[in-house]
């Protein structure tokens, strides 16, 4: 799977997503007031409407909560199949990531199965997606 | 009456793939088909309603807009509303019905125009969406990981109904078989066969669980449909269909952070605003760009249990033009043709003027839901003939 992924246009919301992955974080907004996470990151809490966000670090633990497998060639560059999968993070409640479930065949992928971020930079940014936990 | 607001005239404009006749073209078929349908006259309609409007960076998505149908018309409006952040598609209708209850308009044209299909064909007249090498706003969330499409954001909410609630693929097959079976007797749908299950079953997958079946195609056409104020009505010869209540709903906007599609707190709205319950619908139109969706709708309405849609549909007979609860009778977006959402408001009219033809459901049926909408938005239109 190592078609050219859509490049993002940095912006001081979504930078810190974005790049985290040079030092390893997987950035997340949260309210330094009334500690909700927020994502898509913007510059207001969606729980308190609070500007006082910012990126936080969090562990990159996670559940897969559901998943599809694509077999579709959306790109022609693209390697089919690829698990594209919605990850539930375990400390930033409410919290959604679409990814994808690397490094495990396409048919061993289930719901509520645990994982971890992994990073796959191209140009400077670093797409956070996941891989099992054994 | 005079608070009341009905659907007084439907049309639709020839339903195909790569079409040459051209976008505005197709708009006036439909519109003037409307017009007469309803007896009325363009001197009579002072309101224009559209989803989403015209979208110069996406034509083939939406090429015409409120301001060439005043135009070509020759309208004199005193209201019109064309928006791309409107409740979901049928969410125009819904607009049009608040604004002749309010006494802003009399008679409204709404519609819905696609030319997707012509639109790939004819790249240098209908630029495509461009696929920027930088994105931004919400699809910054879904298109780096492949997920390019609504196909692969529905398929995970139908891939954990498969997982927590046991839906099998012979059960999601219902939807687009039944919507086969009916398009095949409706003479202006695309399809024009049944489909069986070993056809079905044995198509190449999209995004799993959904095969090339499940998943609608560009088209190119145009509905249309007139709404009215209940004090207008007396300029109107058509059987007009009462808008009993309406309902659209948005609890997050994203599509990837939505715990539930909205079709389950807009189904639940709905009700809300009416003394009717589900018990009550003669015929359900309901929303089906992807197979999965009807099932959301089903749930999200109240007439099965959430977790238990794809059980309704088993087996096909409850949903067929003769069972307890005929669905998408004029065959749905996998059958007749992507038009959209307008679809459903469309059928769903001819179905309670008892004008189906072939595809008629027997009895006088007298209330029906449409609905549109498949993520974070969506809307609904609870259709009564009195």
């Amino acid at each position: 799977m190592k078609w050219q992924r859509s490049r993002i246009r940095l912006d001081k919301d979504n930078r810190a997503f974005w790049t985290g992955g040079a030092e390893a974080k997987l950035n997340i907004h949260k309210c330094n007031d009334c500690g909700g996470f927020n994502h898509p990151p913007r510059e207001f809490c969606r729980h308190c409407q609070s500007e006082n966000v910012a990126p936080f670090a969090v562990s990159g633990a996670g559940v897969i909560d559901t998943y599809t497998v694509n077999h579709q060639k959306w790109a022609p560059d693209m390697e089919v199949p690829f698990v594209i999968a919605r990850v539930r993070l375990d400390d930033a409640p409410g919290v959604y990531l679409t990814t994808n479930i690397i490094n495990s065949p396409v048919d061993s992928v289930d719901i509520d199965d645990k994982v971890q971020v992994v990073f796959e930079e191209q140009d400077g940014i670093w797409y956070p997606l996941f891989e099992k936990v054994a | 009456m005079g608070r009341e607001a009905y659907i007084s005239g439907v049309g639709i404009s020839e339903v195909g793939v790569r079409l040459t006749r051209s976008p505005l073209g197709l708009t006036m078929d439909a519109i003037k088909e409307a017009i007469d349908d309803a007896g009325l006259t363009f001197d009579q309609i002072d309101g224009v309603s559209t989803y989403p409007g015209k979208m110069q960076t996406f034509m083939g998505f939406s090429p015409i807009g409120v301001d060439e149908v005043i135009e070509a018309c020759g309208l004199k409006t005193r209201w019109h509303t064309g928006a791309a952040e409107a409740t979901a598609q049928l969410g125009a209708i819904a607009d049009a019905a608040a604004a002749v209850r309010s006494g802003l308009a009399r008679h409204v044209i709404c519609f819905r125009t696609v030319y997707e299909a012509a639109a790939m064909v004819r790249p240098e007249e209908f630029p495509p969406l461009e696929r920027r090498k930088d994105v931004t706003g919400n699809s910054q969330w879904v298109s780096p990981f492949g997920a390019f499409s609504a196909a692969c954001w529905t398929a995970q909410f139908a891939m954990r109904h498969m997982k927590r609630y046991g839906m099998t693929r012979e059960q999601l097959a219902q939807v687009a078989i039944n919507d086969h079976r009916n398009a095949a007797l409706n003479p202006r749908a695309i399809v024009r066969e049944p489909l069986t299950m070993d056809t079905y079953m044995a198509a190449r997958l999209i995004s799993t669980p959904f095969c090339l079946y499940d998943c609608d195609r560009f088209t190119d056409a145009s509905t249309v449909v007139i709404v009215s104020a209940g004090d207008a009505l007396d300029e109107v010869t058509a059987t007009p269909i009462r808008i009993a209540a309406t309902a659209g709903s948005c609890e997050r906007y994203s599509w990837d952070q939505a715990e539930w599609a909205a079709a389950y707190p807009t189904g639940r709205d709905l009700w809300k605003n009416t003394d009717y319950t589900a018990k009550d619908l003669d015929t359900v139109q309901l929303y089906d760009g992807f197979a999965f969706q009807p099932i959301t709708w089903l749930e999200g309405l109240g007439i099965c249990e959430v977790g238990e849609g794809h059980k309704f549909i088993e087996g096909g007979t409850r949903i067929a033009l003769d069972g307890e609860l005929p669905m998408n009778t004029g065959g749905g977006q996998l059958g007749w043709g992507r038009l959209h959402g307008f679809g459903y408001a469309y059928e769903s009219v001819v179905q309670l003027r008892g004008q189906g033809g072939a595809r008629q459901i027997k009895g006088e049926p007298k209330l029906a839901v449409a609905t549109s909408g498949g993520g974070p938005m969506a809307a609904a239109l609870l259709l009564a003939r009195d």
